[in-house]
């Protein structure tokens, strides 16, 4: 009789978890702590962070007339796509995550795609503009930042209104971000009426561009348009300084955006970068912060302030809680449903996704910017030139 | 055409740093026998020790590299009569795995430490123009300082009676022991060498490129390249298969993507090592 | 010892395959591999597994080289690399069946592996190690500025690649069982050569290539083929591999740490035997898994490589094999 009752105690302490006061939702992810992608990596999980942060403080996630405790399980892929495989199937399979963000980078992005669309989970992608992921056939992607074929049409715009026939080059990063951008970039330049006096691309861990650069200056081209990640984009802008490539226009990719660069110092002044998002932004939302806001909160939490790396990280949070907060539910398939449907505006911009089946996950509404690096009071900061309709400074153009 | 000398002299002045590097490998494999794949860390150490000397201590770049050269030397010494002199005896094979794996551990322990990320020494120096080209001063720099090395490398080789004994210990080391040169001392001294040139060559690196941890190992490869190029345990072949090499990159760079290269690079190492197996540049060694 | 070492392989030689222990025990080993992770679904295991299986593969064709042959070959994972190119590449462009692939992949690596064969093999030593870094390096730059497969972003699959095999879920099961298939013919292949007369002379290479020549052994004929051959496994484990993965790029294909576990693997289990390649390979893919997640020691995988390395070349050059042979003679008659 004693041998039953502590059977029946030990069951019932087994059972205890499920009758926990609240119940906990799992989001895994991995992010790069080492490698190149580091520092914007880091840059995106801290905007997820914040996100989970303030959503457990307000008492946690409302699903119907339950409330769940958010919580990440992260590792780091070292910006290796090798491991991201590894470390996603492992996030699914052993630590039981319900719903997944990306990693950093297009390329990592659309590894880890492959195992959540094996598992059949939901993944936000909040860090990888390729658009070639979405053509593969999916139905659990679901893309919140400008797609790659979009981020150059701002600068090409720009550089338009003030050169109409300028000699432009691209020199860019292999990898599947840059390639992406600087295919679309290349029909919009030739439509533009530019001339592409050099179009070379480098692998992403070159660090001697001398070169590349005499190969920029004997083509004499006016503007350089390019780059790829924070590394090489910040080596590429400090040796375009150093050997005096006299560019009248610079856009790179992301680099610029980084609070880092300015630590290039003289290197970095006029160099512009297409943008998710800028401190600037005067989006109205229809939930969640203003852009004022979420500024205050990430610089009281990290002090320093957001780039739009963390703004994407942020944005993929409260998408996906407005998402099940619409659905009712945590079910991947309802979810899905409900992000399907959604059309919405945050203070990072618009949001909408292609729903079809060629391209099921892209981003559709989102918009970009142009900034650009001035001096303001002997500082360098971050203007934003481009469209007219959204700036806060004049382009800077000649460079030189 | 103006951008293909451009690109010539350019490659050239990096070659020399090539040069460099691969003069201590192959001071150590003509003198010793042996394949020392430690280079890379030593060079990689190079590179950091410039890293934490110019930011830790704020010393001027160029200042550090005495430092550096004495502080390879003394490390290099000090690693043979710890580790390298008990594997001199062993078969070929056993001392290529056991430095590999020492070269591992290096590695594995700095990237444990300071991760995989780029580091940066800001060095800025005006650069020279000509047309409308510019070479980077810290190009120029590099190799001079490097031509300058290599005349002192020289000087003691040919002028002073250690240099004398490491060449004839270099030739034939039974005949020099039994002239009653002091040969482990020879070969300690040659490892301790070939170290400070390699930690010398990736300071100069470091000047003028940024670095990852995992940059020793890329230009340990360069070095086997130029050592294929210019012939085992000779320097002079070193310096001058290094400058070819860097000739070959600039100026196939200006007629192919840049990316290329490094295919012919490979490629040309592994044609002159099944074709001239004594390197191109081999004076007659016997 | 040398004496008791020939005498088992004339006794094992006498005896047909299927009446020596050891053919079954690895038998036992695949059917575990196999059949273990299906009790209960268990996919964990089934990815950790797989793991291993791969890291097996290269280990015990890594062995025909350099623990017989004694030719050091740095960079093996050229192999696996362009079989997983040419496979995916063959199913994502050309629309191929994946066995077909596979078999494509397989026998031009081979051929491939000749080619580069003939080339170096003449080289001794250390020239030869190079030389192998050197075909590695310069197979993936040359792959990273190869449009057609997809330079250095590499090429993707589209999920509709498993439809054929079944659904994804089921297709994973799959691979899995054809990488377990592959990693079962790798380990006859090293126990066939290694009982075999064309093992023999490997082995009399790896002791004293100028000996064996004097004593008749074709040399040249039998590197080649032990080179060639090395690489046709690796090259199917490569294809099924990252098809699985449904992408690949330069960086991971000819990834040179991998060729160095897999180096550390054959040393640690014991170079020239064929157990030691496996059962190093399971110990290491354990440690490096939990290597993988810890947080303050995922960045020593490099180290404790290394360490491991430099402990058994210097204290223990005969492996885990040659220090459980040293203490149990009597293993050497049932394992290999």
């Amino acid at each position: 009789m004693s041998a039953l009752r502590l059977l029946a105690a030990a069951a019932m302490f087994f059972a205890a978890p499920a009758f926990a006061e609240e119940d906990t939702l799992t989001i895994g992810m991995t992010l790069s702590q080492t490698g190149p992608l580091n520092v914007d990596s880091v840059a995106q999980q801290r905007g997820a962070e914040l996100w989970r942060d303030q959503v457990n403080e307000a008492g946690g996630l409302k699903v119907g007339d339950k409330r769940y405790k958010l919580r990440y399980v992260t590792y780091d892929d070292q910006s290796q796509g090798g491991r991201v495989q590894q470390l996603y199937t492992r996030l699914i399979v052993q630590d039981k995550a319900q719903f997944l963000f990306s990693p950093y980078s297009s390329g990592l992005c659309a590894t880890a795609a492959v195992i959540t669309e094996q598992y059949g989970r939901l993944m936000l992608i909040t860090g990888g503009a390729e658009p070639k992921t979405y053509t593969l056939g999916n139905k659990y992607l679901v893309q919140v930042i400008t797609s790659a074929d979009h981020y150059l049409t701002g600068a090409i715009g720009a550089l338009q209104s003030k050169s109409p026939h300028a000699k432009v080059a691209f020199v860019y990063s292999d990898d599947p971000f840059s390639k992406a951008v600087t295919v679309a970039a290349r029909e919009q330049a030739k439509e533009s009426g530019f001339s592409i006096v050099l179009d070379e691309s480098y692998a992403p861990a070159t660090t001697d561009f001398s070169p590349i650069i005499n190969k920029i200056v004997t083509a004499s081209a006016d503007a350089l348009l390019g780059g790829g990640h924070y590394t090489d984009g910040a080596t590429l802008a400090r040796q375009i300084y150093d050997q005096k490539a006299n560019l009248k226009y610079a856009a790179l990719l992301v680099a610029p955006d980084s609070p880092e660069f300015a630590s290039l110092g003289e290197a970095a002044f006029g160099i512009t970068v297409p943008s998710q998002w800028e401190i600037q932004a005067t989006y109205k939302p229809e939930f969640g912060p203003t852009g004022a806001e979420f500024v205050k909160a990430f610089q009281d939490k990290f002090k320093i302030a957001p780039d739009y790396h963390a703004a994407s990280g942020y944005q993929g949070g409260i998408i996906l809680q407005h998402a099940i907060e619409q659905a009712g539910s945590i079910d991947a398939d309802k979810v899905v449903a409900a992000l399907n449907a959604m059309d919405v505006t945050t203070f990072f911009g618009h949001y909408k996704i292609a729903t079809e089946e060629g391209h099921h996950g892209l981003q559709t509404a989102h918009e970009m910017v142009l900034a650009q690096w001035q001096k303001k009071n002997g500082q360098l900061e971050r203007e934003v030139v481009w469209p007219k309709s959204a700036q806060t400074a004049d382009i800077l153009y000649p460079l030189h | 055409m103006l951008g293909i000398i451009a690109s010539i002299v350019d490659g050239v002045l990096i070659g020399s740093v090539y040069g460099l590097a691969a003069m201590g490998l192959t001071l150590i494999w003509g003198v010793m026998n042996v394949v020392n794949l430690t280079h890379g860390a030593a060079i990689v150490a190079g590179m950091f020790a410039l890293y934490l000397l110019t930011s830790a201590l704020d010393l001027s770049p160029y200042a550090v590299l005495p430092l550096i050269l004495l502080g390879g030397f003394l490390v290099g010494v000090g690693l043979y009569w710890i580790a390298v002199h008990r594997m001199i005896g062993q078969p070929p094979l056993m001392f290529l795995l056991s430095t590999f794996s020492v070269n591992l551990v290096v590695i594995g322990l700095a990237t444990a430490v300071w991760g995989t990320g780029l580091f940066n020494v800001p060095v800025s120096l005006p650069g020279v123009t000509w047309q409308r080209y510019t070479f980077p001063g810290t190009h120029l720099v590099a190799a001079a300082l490097t031509a300058i090395i290599a005349a002192l490398l020289y000087l003691f080789l040919y002028h002073t009676r250690l240099g004398k004994a490491v060449r004839a210990v270099a030739d034939n080391r039974e005949a020099a022991e039994l002239s009653g040169i002091p040969t482990t001392r020879v070969l300690s001294l040659a490892f301790g060498l070939g170290v400070a040139l390699a930690a010398a060559a990736g300071m100069l690196i470091a000047t003028m490129f940024p670095f990852t941890v995992l940059a020793g190992d890329a230009y340990q490869l360069k070095s086997f390249v130029v050592t294929a190029l210019g012939g085992l345990g000779n320097p002079a072949g070193a310096l001058v298969g290094g400058v070819a090499l860097g000739l070959v990159e600039g100026f196939a760079a200006q007629f192919m993507p840049v990316s290329w290269t490094l295919v012919i690079e490979f490629v040309l190492f592994v044609l002159v090592l099944i074709i001239f197996p004594r390197g191109v540049f081999a004076f007659t060694r016997s | 010892m040398k004496s008791e070492k020939t005498g088992a392989i004339d006794r094992d030689r006498a005896r047909p395959m299927l009446y020596r222990p050891f053919f079954w025990i690895i038998a036992l080993a695949v059917a575990a591999f196999a059949v273990v992770p299906l009790i209960g679904n268990n996919v964990q295991l089934r990815e950790s597994l797989l793991l291993a299986a791969v890291y097996i593969t290269l280990a015990s064709n890594l062995n025909i080289m350099l623990g017989y042959a004694g030719y050091i070959n740095f960079g093996s994972i050229v192999f696996f690399g362009l079989g997983g190119y040419i496979t995916v590449y063959l199913v994502s462009a050309h629309a191929w069946p994946l066995a077909a692939a596979e078999l494509a992949a397989g026998v031009a690596v081979s051929v491939l592996a000749l080619v580069f064969g003939l080339g170096i093999l003449r080289l001794r030593g250390a020239f030869f190690a190079l030389a192998t870094i050197g075909i590695n390096q310069g197979v993936q730059a040359f792959v990273s500025n190869f449009e057609p497969w997809g330079g250095s972003a590499g090429l993707y699959l589209s999920t509709q690649i498993f439809e054929p095999l079944g659904g994804a879920m089921r297709a994973l099961w799959v691979i899995y069982f054809l990488l377990v298939a592959v990693m079962g013919l790798s380990l006859y292949l090293s126990y066939a050569i290694k009982t075999s007369k064309f093992g023999l002379g490997l082995i009399a290479i790896g002791q004293n290539e100028d000996a064996a020549v004097v004593l008749g052994v074709p040399a040249p004929l039998y590197k080649a083929l032990a080179y060639s051959l090395s690489a046709f496994l690796p090259a199917l484990a490569g294809g099924l591999y990252f098809f699985k993965s449904a992408f690949i790029q330069p960086s991971d294909a000819f990834d040179l740490s991998l060729s160095t576990e897999a180096m550390v693997i054959v040393m640690l289990g014991g170079r020239g035997t064929v157990t030691g390649a496996a059962v190093g390979a399971y110990l290491y893919e354990e440690l490096r898994g939990w290597l993988l997640t810890s947080e303050t020691f995922s960045n020593f995988q490099l180290v404790v490589s290394g360490v491991l390395l430099l402990i058994i070349v210097l204290f223990v050059p005969g492996g885990l094999m040659g220090w459980i042979y040293g203490r149990w003679p009597r293993m050497k008659q049932v394992l290999e």
